[in-house]
């Protein structure tokens, strides 16, 4: 057992920003003579060889499947077999919606060690250790993985750097054992607009989470908004409650704000996924009445208080 | 028809935590713990299905722990799941997802249900893989990340948007029986009321041992993980710089913030 094995990830034709922050995970865990191989699935994977030949990787391995899209039964199938042919000792791949529908089936089905939302890598005497977060990452959790021969690692994105530098990985092809599968993608739908906002646009944001208790609240937190010149938006319980629509929040499964620079939470505790999604941001002010809040650990200046008397006294000031 | 609604007790931190003394994990009487927040959302789903079916749907709820997992269970009994399976023995202590999993697998196959949910993932934890994984124990079709369910009781498939990233959908159809695992706001999950609570409070839960599932030893436990803790530690955070004084004082700074950012913008 030796080698990196990379499953890239691909959406609707575009190369996820995940799959060359893998090459990047893979470097320190590659030993002398250890190749690092990416493998693309994709019904023309030819596509993604020019962004996928970049520093670090030794091989480009294109996988041609049946389905244009993501699948399960698919992708199961044709990376378990990737697997047996080339029988590497880890496996990486993104920490994500496409990977939680099957890397756990692949883990259980070929026996591999198997950690999820990794977000550090080392050799500890030798041994493959990966660390991730425990008990609403409160704490980090080391693990690691005896008598096991392959490793799949699931890992947490947005956390090594991809490589710059292009390069020229040898090519190859492996052609995927047939599957009959067991679901039919259909379309995608693109979320409602809702209202008339485009959150990946703004550059300051006001954003409110759990922390405003009740839907009566909202409109106070609009009108301040409004006031200090920005957009209002929302962590996932308050769209999900219906309190405002989809497309204000934020967040790893919402709209990505990508342009924003100054981004002020309000009662927004920061869930993973939250906080996942505006690690970009230059300026994070949060305010909240629990001083233990995750946010505070990716905020750049902490307000512990009431976010109701913190508004009042805020509005005064516009 | 029945839906089996795989749920878990999971445990929050209190404010003075302190890792155990063999460093693999806390110690137990400082956890805080619930019905994971996920598997509210899956409950209710499979109980919405059977409020809406005109043929009868059993929705029962199964969980992997020791005996205070029943107080978790009751909830579900409480939120109207109808039959609550409790499976636990001390060769299970030091399961991971993947062990937990086979378990569930197992119960699934004694009760052989028309569909599994399970959550995306748990809030203590956050594997997000036990769901899936059970489904590879079955052979069953699976996805993940639903954010919303159609399906018929009877129907040979159900229709399922799944969550993508950017606020964007993509609908499937898939064959049952299969696992599903439910994304939060597929629903808005009910209260339980006092009066169910203490029907809830008079329903057996049925425990079971891994045995009892045809499972032996080698299944469960550090033998049937895939992973093993080696290390738990409280790691050295980022810290926001914390604005003191008074309300209107840190109101005042904030509003500093807030004009040199827009002094600064073009």
């Amino acid at each position: 057992m030796s080698g990196i094995l990379i499953i890239a990830e691909q959406r609707r034709g575009e190369l996820r920003p995940i799959s060359l922050e893998l090459v990047s995970a893979a470097q320190n865990l590659r030993r002398a003579g250890d190749q690092v191989s990416v493998a693309v699935l994709a019904a023309a994977p030819d596509r993604f060889i020019d962004p996928l030949s970049v520093a670090g990787v030794d091989e480009i391995v294109a996988v041609k499947v049946g389905l244009a899209e993501f699948d399960p039964d698919t992708f199961e199938s044709a990376v378990g077999a990737l697997v047996a042919a080339r029988t590497p000792e880890v496996v990486l791949m993104a920490h994500s919606v496409d990977s939680f529908g099957y890397a756990a089936a692949l883990a259980a089905r070929l026996g591999l060690g198997f950690a999820t939302d990794v977000f550090k890598t080392e050799r500890i005497d030798g041994e493959l250790v990966a660390t991730r977060g425990g008990y609403g990452q409160k704490v980090n959790v080391e693990v690691d993985f005896p008598g096991r021969t392959t490793v799949l690692l699931a890992i947490r994105g947005n956390v090594w750097k991809p490589p710059e530098e292009s390069a020229a990985p040898r090519i190859t092809a492996f052609d995927p054992p047939p599957v009959q599968s067991r679901a039919a993608p259909r379309e995608f739908i693109e979320l409602a607009a809702g209202d008339d906002i485009d959150m990946t646009g703004a550059e300051f944001i006001l954003s409110i989470g759990r922390g405003i208790g009740e839907e009566a609240n909202v409109p106070k937190f609009r009108e301040l908004a409004a006031a200090i010149g920005a957009e209002l938006g929302c962590s996932r319980p308050i769209a999900d409650a219906g309190w405002l629509p989809k497309s204000r929040q934020v967040g790893q499964s919402g709209k990505t704000a990508s342009a924003c620079k100054l981004y002020i939470a309000m009662g927004v505790s920061g869930a993973i996924q939250h906080l996942a999604g505006m690690k970009h941001v230059g300026t994070i002010v949060a305010v909240n009445s629990d001083a233990e809040a995750s946010i505070f650990s990716v905020a750049k200046y902490g307000i512990v208080g009431d976010i109701f008397e913190i508004a009042d006294e805020l509005r005064q000031h516009f | 028809m029945k839906i089996l609604v795989a749920v878990k007790q999971v445990a929050a931190l209190d404010e003075d935590f302190e890792i155990r003394g063999d460093g693999r994990d806390v110690e137990p009487d400082c956890l805080i713990r619930d019905l994971n927040e996920w598997d509210d959302f899956s409950l209710e789903e499979a109980v919405k299905i059977k409020e809406a079916a005109a043929e009868p749907v059993e929705v029962v709820a199964v969980s992997v722990g020791p005996e205070e997992v029943d107080e978790t269970l009751r909830k579900c009994l409480a939120k109207g799941a109808d039959r609550a399976v409790r499976i636990w023995d001390a060769a299970m202590e030091g399961s991971d997802s993947i062990a937990i999993a086979r378990v569930l697998a197992a119960a699934a196959r004694r009760e052989a249900p028309d569909l599994v949910f399970a959550g995306v993932q748990s809030s203590d934890q956050s594997f997000a893989s036990t769901g899936i994984a059970a489904a590879a124990f079955l052979g069953w079709p699976h996805a993940a990340v639903v954010s919303h369910l159609a399906y018929s009781p009877g129907a040979p498939t159900a229709v399922f948007r799944r969550e993508l990233e950017g606020g964007v959908l993509q609908e499937v159809e898939i064959r049952v029986p299969a696992v599903l695992t439910i994304q939060l706001g597929i629903n808005t999950p009910r209260y339980a009321s006092l009066r169910s609570i203490k029907q809830a409070a008079a329903k057996p839960i049925e425990v079971l041992s891994p045995a009892d599932l045809q499972l032996t030893a080698a299944d469960v436990g550090a033998a049937g993980s895939a992973s093993r803790v080696r290390r738990m530690y409280v790691p050295d955070k980022g810290r926001a710089q914390l604005i003191e004084g008074d309300t209107a004082q840190q109101a005042a700074r904030l509003a500093d913030i807030i004009r040199e950012f827009k002094g600064a913008a073009p």
